[in-house]
């Protein structure tokens, strides 16, 4: 499965769900915001929202500003 | 006694805005600092009850690596998340939204800037992003020229506050235009912060005796040689800044006024 994830481009076994795509690439849910395919989804739907191939997948998070 | 130790203002000298009420008049950025335990210790500091903080992709390739929250805690600050980087409204909106979904705040600071030598705001795609903003339900602090004119359609489109520059961000260059932070602080029914330009603890001083709600700063203290103690400073500059606007300074004369009598001179 090709995703690209923060604009880079990576081939990831299938996932059942966002939350296992969180999961496998060791982050923590609570400290991240994410858009598949330009539409926010909220944490309380990552398992039941789907991960499909070609998906376009931006994961944020509060870094400091001013 | 309030609560800084500092005799004479009260402690109900609060300032509120979108509904939310602040003893604290300086709130910090949390960007430049050399690590995040600095940047929490200058916040403390500072007295700060509010920081700014940026959006950004996760960093994919060392997911371990320090996070913000982990030392800037929400549940010790009010996070204002910020647009910061952002050049159009669709921009700011889609970062905002994903701010909301990160911590859930509806609070945000808005900036959207025209170029990146300069960082001065662009005030038609600022007012334009604001109104975008307010029908997505935020309430919107909004960073913006000392530009009166603008400042007023700002208000009238329903921003949580106003907050012109002293000088372009990160300068240092302190408040260039005096007389049109007057003008906005006059005519604004919604808080007026001083964002961006300060540069030491007297240009805050400045900003209150003008009469701001208060000041947000982060490169004065983050890049002091002391942060911390450049925090500490600008707390009591801030302090002593509302004091002063609120005793109200003694008129200016174009000659001397002896403080000892004249009279029974021997």
């Amino acid at each position: 499965m090709n995703l690209t994830i923060n604009g880079e481009a990576r081939a990831m076994a299938p996932l059942p769900h966002l939350a296992a795509l969180v999961t496998a690439l060791g982050l923590d849910p609570r400290k991240v915001a994410i858009e598949r395919n330009l539409e926010i989804v909220p944490r309380s739907a990552y398992e039941q929202t789907p991960v499909a191939d070609g998906d376009r997948i931006e994961i944020v998070h509060f870094i400091g500003g001013g | 006694m309030d609560d800084t130790g500092t005799p004479g203002l009260s402690a109900a000298d609060t300032w509120t805005v979108a509904g939310r009420t602040f003893t604290s008049r300086l709130i910090v950025g949390t960007g430049k600092y050399k690590d995040y335990a600095t940047n929490a210790a200058a916040a403390e500091a500072a007295g700060a009850e509010i920081v700014t903080v940026a959006i950004r992709r996760v960093n994919l390739s060392d997911p371990s690596q320090p996070m913000l929250v982990d030392h800037v805690k929400p549940d010790r600050f009010t996070f204002l998340p910020n647009t910061a980087g952002c050049f159009t409204g669709e921009d700011a909106v889609r970062t905002l939204r994903l701010a909301r979904e990160a911590g859930g705040w509806n609070l945000v600071k808005l900036e959207v800037l025209s170029n990146t030598k300069h960082l001065l705001p662009d005030m038609e795609e600022t007012l334009r992003a604001l109104k975008l903003l307010i029908a997505d339900g935020f309430e919107v602090m909004v960073y913006c020229s000392d530009d009166p004119v603008y400042a007023l359609k700002l208000e009238e489109a329903g921003a949580a506050a106003i907050m012109p520059l002293g000088a372009p961000i990160g300068s240092g260059r302190g408040i260039q235009n005096m007389l049109n932070l007057g003008l906005i602080i006059e005519q604004a029914k919604v808080p007026v912060l001083v964002d961006a330009g300060v540069g030491t603890a007297s240009d805050a001083a400045v900003a209150m005796e003008l009469g701001c709600d208060a000041v947000l700063m982060n490169t004065a203290i983050a890049e002091a040689r002391d942060p911390i103690l450049m925090a500490s400073a600008m707390r009591h500059a801030v302090i002593a800044g509302r004091e002063a606007f609120l005793a109200g300074r003694m008129p200016k004369r174009m000659y001397a006024d002896p403080s000892s009598p004249l009279a029974g001179l021997i």
